[in-house]
C-alpha cells in the first residue's frame, strides 16, 4: 500500500496533539509502520499547533514533505491557509463543521469526533484498534463521552 | 532478552533505555525539547531530580559517576552553555561509572532564543558524542553511550535534536533492571584537576579520543540505507539521514552513529566507492569541514541550508544547490500569555509607565508582543538582573530611572541569584528595580517543580526556598504582593519603589492557573487514594 499522510491541525489548547496520538496509536496497533512529528513549547499558549502522522509499510522522515498530506484534519476552520502548504489538489480536508457541536456529549470531544469521521476514510484500520486507542489515550472517566463523541464522527460520515 | 514495541517519542525512549541500563540517578533542568525524559524515567520509577540550572545538574551528575553510580544528566542547547565548565574538566577527570548528556538542541527555534550547534561542544571538550535519528536510535545508543562511559572512562554526549525528541516512532524495549549500588575508591590523581595531574590527563584524553575513534571505525554503530550501487553518496547525521533517504531515493546513505570521533576511515571508504558524496547535516557545517580537513572528496550544503530545520523538500534542494527561497506558509496564530494569567497584569503597568524593560527567558517573555511590548531585553537565563545594571550604568539618570529587571520564579532561582548579588555589591547610582513574576511553577516547559515551589520533580514535598528570605539576606528590600488584588494600583505602586532609588526586589506571587489545576488534581487524586 502507499504511505498514508494525515496533517492534524487546530489551536493550543484544543487537543491537536492528543488526536494525532490518537490516530499514530491505532495505526501501530494495526500492525503499520507509523511517525509522528510535532513541535511542542511554544505552541502551547494558544498558537498554532499542527501534528503530522504518516503510516505505512515503511517511513522515513517523520515530517509529511510538502504537498503530499492526504488528509488535512482542521479543529479550527482558521488553519486551513496556514496548513496549505501541506496539501494537494486532490487532499481530503476535513473541517470541524461537518460535526454538529450540539450532538456532542462535551464540546471538548471535538478532536475525536473529526477521529470517527477520518476513521471512516482509512479502511486500512479497523475499528476496534481506533477503540484501543481511545481507551490507552483517556483516564477512565473521559473515555465514555469520548466513545460517544467518536460515533457522533462516524454518524457525521454516514457510518 | 524478551522485548516489547511501544510507540515513543525520542524522549520517552530515552527514559525507558536508562531504567533497562539501570541508571541511578537522573538529574536536569527542564527545557524544550529535553524535559520529557526525566519526566518519564520519573513515571518509570527510576529516581531523577530537577536542579537549580543546568551547571549544578551536570556537578551532581558528575560527582555520581566519579561514585562509580550510572548518571543522566539532560539539557537543552542552552543549558550546554551554562554547564560548560564542570563539562570540559570532567573530560579529564574521566569517570568511574557512566554519565550520559543528553543534549537536545533546536533548529529552527521552535521555542529557544538561538540555534546554536551543540555539537561544536563534543570537539571543544573532547567528549565523544552519538547523534540518534529516531526513537529506536535514541533507544540504543543511550544504552551503547552508557556502556561506552563505562568501558573509556569518559562522560558521553547523547545529542538530540527537537525532531528526534519529539517525534514518535516504534521502538523495542528491553526489560527493566535495577540500579546497583556503586562503592566509592579514592584516586586523587584522576580526579583532582591541580596542574600537574591536569596535564597527565589532557594527554589521557587526546589517547582516549584515538581509541574510541579505532573503536568508531571497527564497532561503533553505522546504518546504510538505500541501493549498495548507487553513485551517490551521502553522509548525513540524526534525523538529516531520514529525510535524506526519503529525498534522494536513489543515493546510498551513511549515516554514523558517533558523529565525535568520526569513523574517518570507514567515511573514507564509503567515499572512495561512490562517485559524488554529499554531507547532509543540520546546522552548522562541522562534519563537511571535518571531511574536507582530512582531503576526502565531499560536497556540503550551501550557507542557505545552515539556518533552520532540515526536511525531505529542502534536503532535495541541498543536493541540487538550490538557494531559491523556500515557500512560506499563511502565517498561524502566534502563541499569547493565556486568557488570565497574572503575568498580564504587570506587562500592563510597565506599559503604562513607559519603562524600559529588561526580560528573561520563560512565559513572559511574550509580554514583548502587542498589546503590552513591554520588553527591551531578553538575552538567557538570569541576563534581566545583570543586563538592566549595565544599562543603569551607561544611562542619563533621565532613561537610567525607567529601568526594571522581570524575571520568573524558576529562572531566578537558575541564575538570578548572583545577579542580585552584583546589583548590592555595585548598586547603581538611582539603584534598581527587580520584579519576581512568580507564579509558583515553570510553565514554559510544562509546569515543572523547582526550588521555589517545594516541591521535587516527583511533586512530593521539599523545603521550599523562599526567594523573599533570600533576596533579604543579600541585601535587598523585599515588597510581596498579589498584582491581582493590587488592580489599578499596581503601576503607581511600581513607581512608588522605582522613586526610592534603592535596591527591591517586588516579588508578584500569584501561581499560574494551569499550575493551579494540576496541583488541585493531583490533591484529589491523592485524597482518593487515602480513601481507598
Amino acid at each position: 500500500m502507499k504511505n498514508i499522510n494525515i496533517v492534524f491541525a487546530g489551536l493550543g489548547g484544543q487537543g491537536v496533539l492528543r488526536a494525532s496520538d490518537i490516530t499514530a496509536e491505532a495505526a501501530f496497533l494495526t500492525g503499520f509502520d507509523v511517525k509522528k512529528a510535532e513541535v511542542h513549547g511554544m505552541s502551547q499558549r494558544g498558537g498554532s499547533v499542527s501534528s503530522d502522522v504518516r503510516f505505512g509499510a515503511g517511513i522515513k522522515s517523520p515530517m509529511i514533505p510538502a504537498g503530499t498530506a492526504d488528509f488535512l484534519v482542521l479543529l479550527d476552520a482558521s488553519q486551513k491557509e496556514p496548513n496549505a502548504l501541506s496539501c494537494h489538489a486532490g487532499t481530503v480536508i476535513i473541517d470541524p463543521g461537518v460535526i454538529k457541536i450540539e450532538d456532542l456529549p462535551n464540546p471538548k470531544g471535538l478532536n475525536v469526533a473529526l477521529l470517527g469521521y477520518l476513521s471512516t476514510k482509512l479502511p486500512e484500520i479497523p475499528e476496534e484498534n481506533w477503540q484501543k486507542a481511545l481507551e490507552n489515550n483517556f483516564p477512565e472517566k473521559l473515555r465514555e463521552s469520548n466513545v460517544t463523541a467518536f460515533q457522533v464522527g462516524r454518524q457525521a460520515a454516514g457510518k | 532478552m524478551d522485548s516489547t514495541k511501544k510507540l515513543l517519542n525520542g524522549d520517552e525512549a530515552i527514559a525507558h533505555a536508562a531504567r533497562v541500563a539501570g541508571v541511578n540517578l537522573g538529574i536536569g533542568y527542564p527545557g524544550t525539547p529535553s524535559t520529557e525524559i526525566l519526566e518519564t524515567f520519573s513515571s518509570l520509577g527510576g529516581y531523577a531530580q530537577w536542579a537549580p540550572n543546568e551547571k549544578v545538574a551536570a556537578e551532581v551528575a558528575i560527582g555520581a559517576a566519579l561514585a562509580g553510580g550510572k548518571a543522566v544528566v539532560t539539557m537543552k542547547h542552552v543549558g550546554m552553555n551554562v554547564a560548560a565548565d564542570p563539562f570540559f574538566t570532567a573530560a579529564y577527570t574521566g569517570v568511574k561509572g557512566s554519565l550520559v548528556i543528553c543534549a537536545a538542541d533546536d533548529p529552527g527555534m521552535a521555542s529557544s532564543q538561538n540555534e546554536q550547534d551543540s555539537r561544536r561542544y563534543a570537539v571543544a571538550a573532547g567528549l565523544p558524542m552519538l547523534e540518534p535519528a529516531d526513537s529506536q536510535q535514541c533507544y540504543d545508543y543511550f544504552i551503547l553511550a552508557t556502556e561506552l562511559s563505562k568501558r573509556f572512562g569518559t562522560p558521553v554526549i547523547l545529542r538530540l535534536t527537537t525532531r528526534v525528541c519529539h517525534s514518535k516512532t516504534i521502538v523495542s524495549i528491553g526489560q527493566f533492571s535495577e540500579p546497583g549500588t556503586p562503592s566509592y575508591t579514592k584516586d586523587a590523581k584522576s580526579h583532582v584537576m591541580v596542574p600537574a595531574f591536569a596535564r597527565l590527563a589532557h594527554v589521557r584524553l587526546r589517547k582516549r579520543l584515538h581509541d574510541m575513534e579505532e573503536w568508531n571505525v571497527k564497532e561503533g554503530p553505522c546504518t546504510f540505507l538505500g541501493s549498495e550501487s548507487a553513485k551517490q553518496g551521502v553522509i548525513a547525521t540524526g534525523i538529516s539521514a531520514m529525510h535524506a533517504a526519503e529525498a534522494l531515493p536513489e543515493a546510498r546513505i551513511m549515516q554514523p552513529g558517533m558523529t565525535y570521533p568520526l569513523p574517518m576511515d570507514k567515511i573514507k571508504a564509503f567515499v572512495e566507492s561512490h562517485e559524488d558524496n554529499l554531507v547532509v547535516e543540520e546546522g552548522d557545517p562541522i562534519v563537511v569541514e571535518t571531511l574536507l580537513a582530512a582531503g576526502m572528496k565531499v560536497r556540503g550544503k550551501k550557507e542557505a541550508f545552515r539556518y533552520g530545520e532540515l526536511n525531505v523538500a529542502r534536503v532535495k534542494k541541498l543536493a541540487a544547490e538550490d538557494v531559491t527561497p523556500d515557500p512560506a506558509p499563511a502565517p498561524g496564530k502566534p502563541p499569547q500569555l493565556c486568557p488570565g494569567c497574572p503575568h498580564r497584569l504587570t506587562f500592563q503597568a510597565l506599559h503604562d509607565l513607559g519603562c524600559t524593560v529588561c526580560g528573561d527567558i520563560g512565559c513572559y517573555t511574550l509580554g514583548v508582543l502587542p498589546p503590552y511590548e513591554a520588553m527591551d531585553t531578553c538575552v538567557c537565563m538570569g541576563a534581566s538582573i545583570g543586563a538592566a545594571l549595565g544599562m543603569r550604568e551607561v544611562l542619563p539618570a533621565e532613561q537610567a530611572k525607567k529601568i526594571v529587571s522581570v524575571i520568573g520564579d524558576s529562572t531566578f532561582m537558575h541564575s538570578g541569584l548572583t545577579g542580585l548579588v552584583d546589583m548590592v555589591y555595585n548598586r547603581p547610582p538611582h539603584g534598581h528595580v527587580v520584579i519576581l513574576l512568580d507564579n509558583s511553577t515553570t510553565a514554559m516547559t510544562g509546569l515543572q517543580e523547582h526550588p521555589g515551589t517545594g516541591r521535587r520533580l516527583d511533586h512530593t514535598e521539599t523545603v521550599r526556598v523562599d526567594p523573599a528570605a533570600v533576596a533579604k539576606a543579600i541585601g535587598v528590600r523585599v515588597e510581596e504582593v498579589d498584582p491581582l488584588a493590587m488592580k489599578d494600583t499596581l503601576k503607581d505602586f511600581i513607581q512608588e519603589q522605582l522613586d526610592k532609588k534603592d535596591v527591591c526586589m517586588i516579588i508578584m506571587k500569584r501561581s499560574c492557573l494551569l499550575a493551579l489545576k494540576h496541583l488541585k488534581d493531583r490533591e484529589k487524586a491523592q485524597a482518593e487514594e487515602k480513601k481507598n
